[in-house]
């Protein structure tokens, strides 16, 4: 049952973390290089099966459940892993990187996970590695950010716990992880859905992600973008196919995030508001639920972690060079940083889907199952939703970064430079990868979970591809004056929980602290008042009544024994008299009364 | 090599609009007259250029439905939270 030669790519993971402070020097860079490039051989080499099997308590737990839907999502996360470490290959810190890889280790206990136990124990890990990799920032505000989306992901997790200890009881002890059940859901199904959601960031669990992933690290944001979201969508995928409530949720996010990509104004937060729009595409392959919907979930979810990635680690770079990310405080940089816009460009190419790049082929399948399954409504939005993101990310990103207005100051325009090496290196194997993907499609078809019956490269889906990108450029160049950088933060539903925990605050000080006040106050007059009145009279009372009683006893006793003390002479002829005539009187008495 | 070929079109910018015009129009003559519509899910999506109206409305939809939302208060100061 146990097949001791399975090795956990987490376990490599957290091992290499935890060993990472011994490698100093020269040893530091290949090893950080050589940990993900383990995890990734692991996944490469895996058998399928169920390994990984342990006692705990009165249960089973089982860490590892390898098949084609879990091994597609380990694959792109360790490969992202490698990439991510390469791109961060520079950073001194190594909590950072131990933070990452942890982070990566608690996604791949997930997706091999077979019960809620193990899913759960890692989905935490997850939440309180990623956050450091938010803290380590180290600007005013991080800290803040961090709390917050601890805050979030706890409440996430514990909808979660709550509904599969719900599930454990109504089943009669069952704690693997697998469909739900969609067609007669329960509460405890609805908990679970919602700490999955939460995590995949659907409205209105989302405004942690954008909140967190602006304000990581240059190299923490890579992890981010690819991980948590993504994981999300396996658990999904996995539990939830064919979930209806996810079609609508799934297109809402869709444009959710395309909306507020419109009005943002610091790339890295408009790439994080599109990760909610693509995510939206997978939330809603799911809620199709067909073979053809849950294989376009996977591949897009693949495709995204790659150009997502991609786009983070060319805005990144943005912001590692100059320290800048908002749009108001950059522009035409292409002379200074030609090759990070030409791979910025890639993902922003990518993720709007254009023929020979990896959105093309994956996002097109769930699209198509919208349409096969005739949700028309849905699929004409998510097409909508695929204008808006061409409109952003290919468009307004490299625009208004590496183009438009020059708005950099005399410092910025002078820091910025193409970046280091390992960071170039990370950004060319995921642009090649976006187009080998778009280009050559078997390689990502064969590895999904089900059959694909599937040609994205069709004349009509070209043309309908091509028609609807370069009349959205169309519109973009002729109204780009509207889409001029506004220096504005945009107010999202985190602003229920930022201004409800002021609002907290605020009572704690004002009504809180007032009616401590002023119940001090009332006890004072009501309450201290009659009781130092009642303590007042008592206090007389045992001065005059009780010590009265008792002192008067006091001196009836003193006043007897004065006079005993008269009778009593000390001489003790007179004593053995008393005595004797006392005890012949009660001898008469008793002798004459019987 | 990168900034120079960007320099290049930048120099002639007319004629690159010009051209990006040209190739729009070939793309919807393309669609109307030689690509084959078996593949087309709904009715609409015969009409001769149904795609490229699609795109350009929903582009233009996007924009302006955005910006007249971030203008009703959605869109605020940068210090908001920190006061």
């Amino acid at each position: 049952m146990i097949n001791n030669l399975w090795l956990h790519p987490s376990l490599i993971l957290i091992l290499g973390a935890l060993a990472l402070p011994f490698f100093r020097g020269v040893l530091r860079k290949p090893y950080l290089l050589a940990i993900p490039t383990l995890a990734f051989a692991a996944v490469l080499f895996m058998p399928r099966g169920t390994f990984g099997v342990f006692q705990f308590l009165d249960w089973y737990v089982t860490f590892g459940r390898v098949d084609n839907l879990s091994l597609v999502f380990a694959y792109i996360m360790t490969l992202m892993c490698i990439i991510g470490t390469l791109y961060g290959l520079h950073v001194e810190n190594e909590f950072e990187h131990m933070a990452a890889w942890l982070y990566v280790a608690g996604s791949l206990g997930v997706i091999f996970a077979a019960d809620y136990l193990v899913l759960f124990l890692f989905w935490e890990v997850m939440a309180f590695s990623s956050v450091f990799l938010v803290w380590f920032r180290n600007r005013k505000q991080s800290l803040a950010t961090g709390y917050r989306y601890l805050l979030v992901h706890t409440a996430g997790g514990l909808a979660l716990l709550a509904g599969f200890v719900l599930r454990y009881q109504a089943t009669g002890g069952d704690l693997s992880f697998g469909p739900v059940g969609v067609d007669s859901p329960t509460i405890s199904t609805y908990l679970i859905m919602i700490g999955f959601i939460l995590n995949a960031a659907v409205p209105p669990f989302h405004a942690w992600l954008p909140d967190a992933y602006g304000e990581a690290t240059v190299s923490g944001a890579v992890f981010m973008c690819a991980f948590t979201t993504k994981t999300a969508v396996y658990a999904l995928a996995r539990g939830f196919a064919g979930m209806e409530i996810l079609v609508p949720l799934g297109v809402c996010m869709a444009l959710y995030g395309v909306v507020y990509a419109v009005l943002e104004n610091d790339a890295r937060r408009l790439l994080a508001y599109h990760i909610i729009s693509q995510v939206g595409y997978m939330v809603a392959g799911v809620g199709i639920g067909t073979e053809m919907a849950i294989n376009g979930a996977c591949a897009h979810a693949f495709a995204h972690i790659l150009y997502k990635g991609l786009l983070f680690m060319g805005t990144g770079s943005v912001l590692y060079m100059t320290g800048k990310s908002k749009f108001s405080e950059l522009g035409g940089l292409y002379k200074k940083m030609p090759l990070a816009f030409l791979y910025t460009l890639i993902g922003g190419l990518s993720i709007s889907a254009f023929p020979l790049f990896s959105g093309f082929v994956s996002k097109s399948m769930i699209v198509t199952a919208g349409f096969g399954e005739h949700i028309y409504w849905a699929a004409f939005l998510l097409m909508l939703a695929s204008a808006g993101t061409f409109l952003h990310t290919g468009l307004k990103v490299p625009y208004f970064i590496w183009f438009g207005k020059n708005n950099c100051s005399q410092e910025t325009w002078e820091k910025a430079a193409d970046p280091p090496w390992n960071m170039q290196a990370a950004m060319i194997i995921a642009s090649v990868l976006c187009i080998f993907i778009g280009s050559y499609t078997p390689y990502l078809y064969n590895m999904l979970p089900y059959p694909v019956h599937y040609e994205p490269y069709s004349a009509y889906h070209i043309s309908e591809t091509l028609q609807i990108l370069l009349f959205t450029a169309l519109g973009f160049f002729l109204f780009i004056k509207k889409l001029a950088p506004e220096p504005t933060i945009s107010i999202d539903l985190d602003w229920f929980y930022r201004m409800g925990g002021r609002g907290f605050l605020w009572l704690a000080k004002k009504p809180i602290q007032w009616a401590d006040n002023a119940v001090s106050e009332a006890y004072r007059y009501i309450g201290l008042f009659p009781l130092m009145t009642t303590a007042r009279f008592w206090s007389w009372f045992d001065w005059h009544a009780i010590d009265g009683v008792v002192d008067g006893v006091a001196k009836v006793v003193h006043g007897v024994g004065g006079q005993v003390r008269k009778v009593q002479a000390g001489q003790l002829q007179y004593n053995i008299f008393y005595a004797v005539s006392i005890v012949a009187l009660l001898v008469t008495l008793y002798v004459f009364s019987s | 090599m990168i900034v120079k070929l960007i320099d290049f079109f930048r120099d002639r910018l007319r004629a690159v609009v010009r051209l990006c015009y040209v190739g729009l129009a070939l793309l919807v003559v393309w669609d109307v007259l030689l690509v084959d519509k078996h593949h087309a899910h709904t009715a609409v999506e015969h009409y001769p250029g149904f795609w490229s109206l699609f795109g350009f409305i929903a582009c233009v939809l996007i924009i302006f439905v955005s910006k007249w939302y971030g203008h009703l208060g959605i869109m605020t100061r940068e210090d908001y939270y920190d006061k």
